[in-house]
């Protein structure tokens, strides 16, 4: 049992560092652009990035962290039903993120920031007047759609997990010698949180006012 | 070796720090100042609640998960030479004159 354990946990963290490979692409392409442009990096994050939601879900995924190393917590000490209640709250915040998610991918579609065949994004000069977004716009665009496109999936992937497993723990599946699959999932979780605590500052918080 | 077992108290007082951490950097994102000092300072504080998260929530810092602590020491390695080199080409082009260009 516990050499089985030990394995899990193992296989977890090697399967989590091939995806912060995975992750680490994005964010190396990010930076690349991000050199080359800073002032549409600057121009987008700050007329077209919603910081208040962007915050509001960074709360949510923090605080879901929280239940879910809780939750591994109470089936240490074989506490059944709290297990699964922790997991079913991580789950509903988990959605909550989703859906403040979706709501800012349509107010983009809204302001036609959605590079492509919705694109018609303008940049305000400072005198007021409006011209077209030229390219460079699109990339920090793609940038962003792609990185939390990825990591909305995850959550999604996350959340589906989540619900499964407290289902099972409300069922008493896991004990205290018992509980992997209550403990990988955990770890999970923490990474989609580990990449947003990334994604957060360097999407929504470019520069000061 | 076996499992350990952290205080209910420990994660509290991990989240609690990384709700301060997170309203510290949404304030300071706010303040102007030179240079790229907002973002290395943005890029500081999410290294913190990175390093919280890893250390308590994912148990990094118990002895019974140091092979896991290895293998990711290892990965965050290869990450920092993968952004180190990407960087150094693309840093370093136009600084030397191409001959014939």
């Amino acid at each position: 049992m516990e050499q089985q354990r030990e394995s899990t946990t193992l296989g977890m963290w090697i399967f989590l560092v091939t995806e912060i490979m995975f992750f680490g692409g994005l964010f190396t392409a990010y930076l690349i652009y991000r050199i080359q442009y800073p002032q549409v990096w600057e121009y987008c994050s700050r007329h077209h990035m919603e910081f208040k939601l962007g915050t509001l879900n960074t709360v949510i995924l923090l605080c879901s962290s929280l239940t879910v190393a809780l939750s591994v917590h109470a089936i240490q000490m074989g506490q059944k039903k709290l297990t699964a209640l922790l997991l079913f709250a991580t789950v509903l915040m988990g959605l909550g993120f989703l859906g403040i998610k979706s709501i800012e991918y349509h107010n983009h579609y809204l302001e036609g920031s959605v590079p492509g065949a919705f694109w018609h994004m303008e940049v305000e000069n400072p005198d007021g007047t409006h011209y077209p977004a030229p390219h460079e716009y699109q990339l920090f665009f793609y940038l962003y759609f792609v990185m939390t496109g990825l990591h909305a999936l995850h959550v999604t992937i996350g959340v589906v997990a989540l619900a499964l497993i407290g289902l099972w723990a409300w069922q008493g599946k896991y004990t205290p010698e018992y509980h992997n699959p209550v403990h990988i999932t955990g770890l999970y979780w923490h990474f989609v949180d580990l990449v947003w605590i990334f994604l957060f500052p360097l999407l929504y918080l470019i520069a000061g006012k | 070796m076996s499992e350990h077992v952290s205080h209910v108290k420990t994660y509290w007082l991990v989240w609690f720090i990384l709700m301060v951490l997170m309203a510290l950097t949404v304030v300071l994102s706010r303040v102007p100042m030179p240079g790229p000092l907002n973002t290395l300072i943005a890029l500081a504080i999410a290294a913190a609640k990175a390093t919280l998260v890893l250390l308590f929530f994912m148990h990094l810092k118990y002895e019974s998960y140091v092979l896991s602590a290895v293998v990711f020491v290892a990965g965050l390695f290869w990450l920092l030479i993968f952004f180190g080199l990407t960087m150094v080409d693309y840093l370093s082009r136009n600084v030397l004159g191409v001959p014939g260009r």
